[in-house]
């Protein structure tokens, strides 16, 4: 490793970065002023990216043609952003922030079908910048004329962003909003004309991430949840609604990650550590060390005021075991009523092991107030753990079932360590970043997980080989899991829990530790998660990275937020009818991802409390009439 | 007299240049009701605060039943026998009143570990006991959310009592009661303080109150302690009239708020 190879790899970290500066400055520009977590972000750089592509190919390869194509994306995905904020954020400004959420997350499903649509699932690789198309000799490495361009433009970007918001009236209302929302109604300002003009903002900035990125970058369909992965972790290093902080966040990843590929493989007292392979995780490393230390970011202030995830209203009442057994007696009928239907089997045991992994989600979610935006990571770990233990280490199944829950619960119980420090969005982005590190380390040891191939041949013993069989099994563990979470709810503990959602001053104030009893919620939620993970593999014959993924992780809490956070049941509610449509719908269409997330959106905006907690409203409307 | 509950010694906090508390210095002992008074402002909450641990102080010493307790967080303070109510009250929205005040007796009995039993079905006639006394019983199955503010005050006040405590620390507990309720309320409180030997600060603005059940004063202005004593005393100090001067708090006519 020479000063030269550093020198190189750091320019091109900070290329790199400065792309992600402006994704990170965009969604933190719409965190502080709308408290909207723009999950759709990563989206809008992809479309950014898109859109420069086209552009280009329209106008020509010529310099006026490649920048002529960055400002059009960068309007385009401006008004684009404006045109979201107006036709969907606007009504659900009241809502609670995780609806918004989840409104954000069915734009991008939207988002990823559209581009489907439009340029196709092959990656398309644009034009080298004409004009800087040649490289440029420094220290004898030949460094592109196009990246020191962007090493440039995002310190002048910084600079211009800043004026803007010290130097004008806009700006006085951004920071103003930001730092107390109810001040700007208060001085007589439009709301409305604020916050359309924050998003268009911060979404041109996302559109320019992405065209700046078209002579480095292929556009493909993967881009947004990496990108959003990547941005969230920056915004919070450097403290959401900073957006020097944002910057600072960016170089220092940047960097950290050229160094990683810059040291390459190196061996440490005598082990063979590959940094190069490091550079997955090592961003999300650098934010799990910044959180610990000051856990509102680099230059993040501790949030004012933290609206709790509901609205507070009471838990229904704890569901009465004796009405729901004939109800599972039944469901476990059903192969008898229709035995040929191999379908039905399949989606019935999906739906059983969802709904308990949308349970234990809940748990969290709900009565401990701690949003988990990566619970897939334990519901992978125990899938592989399970695999792991019968195909390696040649434990039986029902053994290994047994064992990987506990594998699931202890890998929470270190990442909840870290998550209970914090709360809120930062927490969230937190459980973020760890399942993406579990994400990676699964996908990387290829000689433990196979990597991306995943492992096969994950089949049951003899006696649970018929499919009516295994669904009997998975239908009574994960009946007893959700029963006993449910039970949990409402016992003491339970209570300590939404004690200290409820008023962690009062609970603390009644010898209440309320961080060490989350810490305990998260591990055992990440058990039961982990208790699905098992059974999911065994009823797959194979599993994937994709069960630890980022995707796994939103499936699940979209099923809890169409239940219901305010609910018991409705987690349930949720894995049905999600399990139901996804497959319903990717078996009818190719562009079944843009269907659903329409309907998420229209369901968010029907029903803010969710699908059971709309159904409840409605039914107490209309009882006292009839 | 009995011994000291509370010693305070030497107290101080500053907030950036606010010297919110500035060098204060009490006792408090058991069966005695001591009342906190002076403006808005005066660095009242703050102390409070500091007592029960949800501050550390710049300096001082805080010695309850004559061990050293600044520095603890206050679950471990709250576990030495100090009961604590809020100026801004602080209650479980989403829970029952009385599932309120089974929270903090389960956590006096160490019974929060439990994860199979029903939480609402523990400890409930203890429970309905304490929010007897405050007046509170009949609303038992209420949300917390829906209360009426003077309502979560006597809340408060029975999940203060649920530990047994030795020092009770009232942060303006009639604030948002009706006149005649407030003196029920401090009535209350005197009450207990005589009976069980529990040592009562409090503060409080409604100067009729302070006078009718108060056993000794201490004010404080701009942080620092102006005075202290017995209330007749305390009312005549030029100093606390200068202070209170023209709000004619002292002399109860109270401004209704
Ligand atoms: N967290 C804080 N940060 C900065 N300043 C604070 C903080 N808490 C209190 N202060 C300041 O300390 C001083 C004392 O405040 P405190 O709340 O203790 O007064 P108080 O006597 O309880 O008043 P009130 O009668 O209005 O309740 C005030 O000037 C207040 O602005
Ligand atoms: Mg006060």
């Amino acid at each position: 490793m020479s000063f030269a190879s550093i020198l190189a790899q750091l320019l091109n970290g900070l290329a790199g970065a400065s792309s992600l500066f402006m994704v990170a400055a965009g969604l933190s520009l719409i965190f502080g002023v709308t408290r909207v977590v723009n999950f759709a972000h990563g989206s809008l750089y992809m479309l950014g990216l898109y859109v420069a592509y086209s552009t280009v190919e329209f106008l020509g390869r010529t310099p006026l043609g490649f920048w002529g194509a960055i400002v059009v994306a960068t309007i385009v995905i401006g008004a684009l952003g404006a045109l979201i904020e107006i036709a969907i954020l606007r009504r659900i400004y009241r809502a609670p922030e995780l609806f918004q959420l989840l409104a954000t997350f069915a734009v991008v499903l939207v988002i990823k079908d559209v581009a489907l649509a439009i340029w196709g699932a092959e990656e398309l690789v644009g034009p080298r910048a004409p004009g800087l198309s040649r490289t440029v000799e420094i220290m004898g490495r030949r460094v592109p004329q196009y990246d020191l361009a962007l090493i440039v433009i995002a310190p002048l970007l910084l600079l211009g962003l800043w004026l803007a918001l010290t130097r004008t009236r806009w700006g006085a209302l951004v920071r103003a909003a930001t730092q107390d929302r109810e001040m700007v109604g208060a001085l007589g300002v439009d709301e409305r004309k604020l916050f359309t003009g924050v998003f268009f903002v911060g979404a041109a900035l996302a559109g320019l991430g992405g065209a700046l990125q078209l002579p480095r970058e292929p556009a493909n369909l993967g881009l947004d949840l990496a990108v959003i992965a990547d941005a969230f972790v920056v915004t919070v290093v450097g403290g959401l609604g900073s957006i020097p902080g944002a910057f600072i966040a960016a170089i220092l990843i940047g960097v950290v990650k050229a160094f990683c590929i810059a040291l390459g493989t190196q061996s440490v007292l005598g082990l063979e550590i590959s940094f190069s392979k490091l550079t997955l995780v090592v961003e999300f490393l650098v934010m799990a060390i910044v959180l610990v230390v000051r856990p509102y970011g680099l230059l993040g202030r501790p949030p004012a005021q933290q609206r709790a995830v509901g609205e507070i209203t009471t838990l229904p009442n704890m569901p009465d075991w004796r009405r729901w057994l004939p109800f599972v007696a039944l469901l476990a009928l059903i192969p008898f009523a229709a035995p040929d239907d191999r379908y039905l089997l399949v989606l019935l045991t999906d739906i059983a092991i969802l709904s308990l992994f949308a349970v234990s989600l809940h748990v969290l979610m709900g009565p401990s107030g701690m949003v988990s935006f990566g619970h897939a990571a334990y519901f992978g770990v125990a899938a592989y753990a399970a695999a792991i233990l019968m195909r390696k280490v040649q434990l039986p199944m029902e053994v290994a079932v047994a064992v990987a829950p506990f594998v699931a619960g202890a890998v929470a119980l270190v990442y909840g360590w870290f998550c209970v420090r914090l709360s809120g969005v930062y927490l969230a982005m937190l459980t973020l970043a760890f399942a993406q590190i579990t994400w990676s380390v699964i996908f990387q040891w290829d000689s433990l997980t196979g990597g991306s191939n995943g492992l096969t041949g994950v089949w049951p013993p003899a006696w649970l080989a018929d499919k009516r069989v295994y669904f009997w099994l998975t239908l009574v563990l994960c009946a007893l899991g959700i029963g006993l979470l449910w039970r949990m709810l409402f016992s003491p503990f339970g209570y300590a829990l939404r004690a200290g959602r409820d008023s962690p001053l009062r609970a603390e104030a009644i010898g209440i530790d309320v961080r060490r009893l989350q810490w305990f919620a998260f591990a055992l939620a990440g058990a039961f998660a982990g208790l699905g993970g098992a059974l999911f593999a065994f009823s797959k014959g194979s599993i994937s990275p994709e069960l630890a993924s980022i995707a796994q992780s939103t499936d699940a809490l979209v099923m809890v937020l169409l239940g219901g956070v305010e609910t018991i049941t409705g987690p349930i509610a949720g894995a049905a009818i999600f399990t139901w449509l996804k497959d319903e719908l990717a078996r009818r269409t190719e562009y079944w991802r843009s269907v659903f997330g329409l309907v998420i959106l229209a369901l968010v905006l029907l029903f803010p409390q969710g699908v059971v907690g709309g159904l409840a409203m409605l039914w107490r409307r209309v009882r006292p009439a009839s | 007299m009995s011994a000291p509950v509370l010693e305070v010694a030497g107290l101080a906090k500053a907030f950036g240049g606010v010297r919110a508390v500035d060098d204060v210095s009490f006792t408090v002992v058991a069966g005695e009701l001591l009342a906190m008074i002076g403006p808005n402002g005066a660095g009242k909450s703050t102390c409070f605060n500091m007592l029960n641990g949800q501050l550390s102080a710049d300096a001082g010493a805080v010695r309850l039943l004559g061990r050293d307790v600044l520095g603890m967080k206050p679950r471990a303070i709250w576990r030495l026998g100090v009961g604590r109510t809020f100026q801004i009250t602080a209650t479980f929205t989403s829970m029952t009143v009385r599932e309120n005040v089974q929270m903090a007796l389960l956590s006096h009995r160490h019974g929060l570990g439990s994860l199979l039993s029903r939480a609402s079905a523990r400890h409930r006639n203890e429970a309905d006991a304490l929010l007897g006394r405050v007046g509170m019983r009949e609303q038992g199955d209420r949300v917390c959310g829906v209360l009426a503010y003077g309502d979560l005050k006597r809340v408060e006040l029975a999940v203060a009592l649920a530990n047994d405590p030795k020092l009770l620390l009232m942060d303006e507990p009639t604030a948002g009661m009706a006149p005649k309720e407030r003196i029920e309320l401090m009535a209350l409180a005197a009450s207990l303080a005589r009976e069980r030997e529990v040592a009562v600060l409090f503060t409080e603005h409604d100067m009729d109150v302070v006078f009718a059940h108060a056993d000794r004063i201490i004010v404080l202005d701009r942080g620092r302690l102006i005075a202290q004593g017995e209330p007749a005393a305390v009312r005549a100090d030029p100093q606390v009239q200068a202070v209170y001067l023209g709000s004619g708090a002292m002399f109860g006519h109270e401004v209704p708020a």
